[in-house]
């Protein structure tokens, strides 16, 4: 048991040591930008450039949009799947993980061929249409996350229940799933959010071939270019994430665990 | 009368005979319509997308059926990138599973205080979705020429990496660098797995006399193996059609076949559309084969179980 003890120790320690190094690391070089001190001005740099915050916002707008879109797409299905037709799930189920399997850059590259200005649904003809498409295909990219954040938090409630009892109240379809099962699987819907956030913000390969400033192209582009503001921007990336997880944990502390009566 | 009976199928006899199939039938497709969004949305953005690059891989630019396309994936230079992508997904994928097993089975039964746990299942959570091109960034900035690792390496120890034939813009570089997205992945996923395995078994186990090894060999490795299969092909497709942090630490230097289809997609640099419609395909191909050979040791696995 000592030695296993040991054993344990040393693993987490290498493995500890391999994830805190880059980070330090990054951080170090972040800080070299002025010669002879170390100095925040690589982070100064970054935030005062225009193009930093014109392409984060632009990320910001397009992760928000994503996540509507994934909310409006996801929850009506999962919820229906979960009431009326349970037999069709692993067909839902094989279609959310289909993302992990097909590489995104195959996805858009269909897109591109597909949707063009002269086929019949031209989104790539205009840039309205665009910023279209690559919402969407961020949809299709966070799809296994969000389904899955999703159908766990309808697992915690009673959704048959729920259901009839606004029916006998009156309740239609919008009432019931906007005001009645949205509001029940919040906290689940919103750690799909964070996550979905947080895989869009970066996002590289959908915003670089549909050619949209968003902060992928740009870090990419920094990257090509400067050498301390890279490690700055990483820096920032990675707190950014940080704070989605973060979030993600504290809402799964307020998420209930089990209903009162499973289905 | 009586022929007109033999000529009804005996289905339609009953069917007439019993009221109730008719509201089932009317209901049927209003049960459809509440999946059908969802339906629509993929067959458009997911489905009809890829579909149109594997059919365009097998057709001329005419429109007629041909195998060249595929056939002439072949070619040194697209070979070489198939291969090369193949090694670095496989490596990443087989290190970054057996590396992430291991923290999985230290922070779990190693008898590590609670908050090593805590602190590593939160940590594995951000760096698993900390790829892209940041990733490429910080390493860079920890083992490129100038990095800290480097330059440490070099001044406190003499040891010069890449006098020794390092490189972070290679084969063992980009490995290194996705294992930072691949090992964390394998500890989120395999962690509630190590979770599943009961107390009661090693006690039973010990109580029928297995040694340790026994009770792993027996208990451990087949009740582990399906998720820690399925696991392994989830991080191969992930580094498979990872292009952002290979294209940003080497920008097209190195010959992968994301970067290769990039470059396709921008400029067709093959000078053959469909050409680069087969390079999809193949990608498909290969991570559709790796979830097939999945799913075939998966039901011999627990055809095994039973």
């Amino acid at each position: 048991m000592k030695s296993g003890k040991f054993w344990a120790w040393l693993t987490f320690g290498l493995g500890a040591a391999y994830f805190i190094v880059p980070l330090l690391a990054t951080l170090e070089f972040a800080m070299r930008m002025r010669r002879g001190t170390y100095s925040f001005d690589a982070f100064a740099v970054v935030f005062g450039d225009p193009r930093f915050q014109q392409t984060f916002g632009y990320s910001v707008t397009a992760a928000i949009f994503t996540i509507l879109l994934g909310v409006l797409i996801v929850v009506p299905t999962a919820y229906w799947i979960r009431l009326r037709m349970p037999h069709i799930r692993p067909i839902i189920e094989f279609i959310t993980l289909l993302p992990l399997v097909i590489p995104a850059i195959v996805i858009v590259f269909g897109y591109i061929r597909m949707y063009g200005s002269n086929s019949a649904l031209p989104f790539l003809g205009s840039t309205r249409g665009t910023d279209a498409l690559l919402v969407i295909g961020y949809t299709v990219l966070a799809l296994p996350y969000m389904y899955r954040a999703v159908d766990t938090g309808l697992r915690t409630i009673d959704v048959r229940t729920l259901t009839e009892a606004a029916q006998i109240l009156g309740a239609g379809w919008v009432t019931i799933i906007g005001r009645i099962i949205l509001p029940n699987v919040l906290i689940a819907v919103l750690s799909g959010a964070f996550l979905t956030f947080a895989i869009v913000i970066g996002e590289f390969t959908l915003a670089s071939l549909l050619n949209r400033p968003a902060f992928g192209p740009y870090l990419q582009n920094i990257g090509a270019n400067r050498a301390y503001e890279p490690a700055a921007l990483a820096v920032i990336t990675f707190a950014i994430t940080w704070g989605c997880m973060s979030v993600i944990q504290m809402l799964a502390r307020f998420a209930p665990k089990s209903a009162n009566r499973p289905n | 009368m009586a022929t007109d009976i033999t000529s009804i199928e005996p289905g339609a006899v009953v069917r007439s005979g019993c009221p109730a199939p008719k509201p089932r039938a009317s209901r049927m497709p209003t049960q459809w319509f509440g999946v059908a969004p969802f339906f629509l949305f993929a067959i458009l953005f997911l489905i009809a997308p890829t579909a149109y690059l594997i059919v365009g891989a097998f057709q001329t630019p005419a429109g007629g059926f041909t195998l060249a396309n595929v056939a002439e994936l072949w070619q040194p230079t697209i070979r070489a990138a198939y291969w090369i992508s193949i090694k670095i997904s496989l490596a990443s994928a087989l290190l970054g599973a057996f590396i992430g097993l291991a923290l999985a089975i230290a922070i779990v039964r190693g008898g590590l205080p609670a908050w090593v746990r805590g602190a590593t299942l939160t940590f594995s959570g951000v760096a698993s979705n900390f790829a892209g091109i940041p990733l490429a960034f910080a390493f860079l900035a920890t083992l490129g020429r100038l990095g800290l690792a480097t330059i440490l390496l070099r001044d406190v120890f003499g040891f010069n990496l890449y006098a020794a034939g390092f490189n972070i813009l290679s084969f063992s570089g980009l490995t290194l660098t996705y294992l930072y997205f691949q090992i964390p992945l394998m500890v989120v996923i395999i962690t509630p797995a190590i979770d599943g395995l009961k107390k009661e078994w090693g006690e039973a186990a010990a109580t029928l006399g297995a040694t340790q090894w026994q009770y792993w060999r027996m208990v451990v490795i087949p009740v582990l193996w399906p998720s820690f299969l399925g696991t392994v092909i989830l991080l191969f497709a992930n580094a498979f059609g990872a292009i952002a942090t290979a294209y940003a630490l080497t920008g097209s230097s190195l010959n992968i076949v994301p970067i290769l289809l990039y470059a396709q997609i921008r400029g067709d640099v093959l000078h053959n559309p469909h050409l680069g419609y087969a390079i999809a395909f193949g990608m498909i191909f290969i991570t559709g084969m790796a979830n097939v050979f999945y799913i075939w040791f998966r039901t011999r696995s627990e055809r095994w179980l039973k």
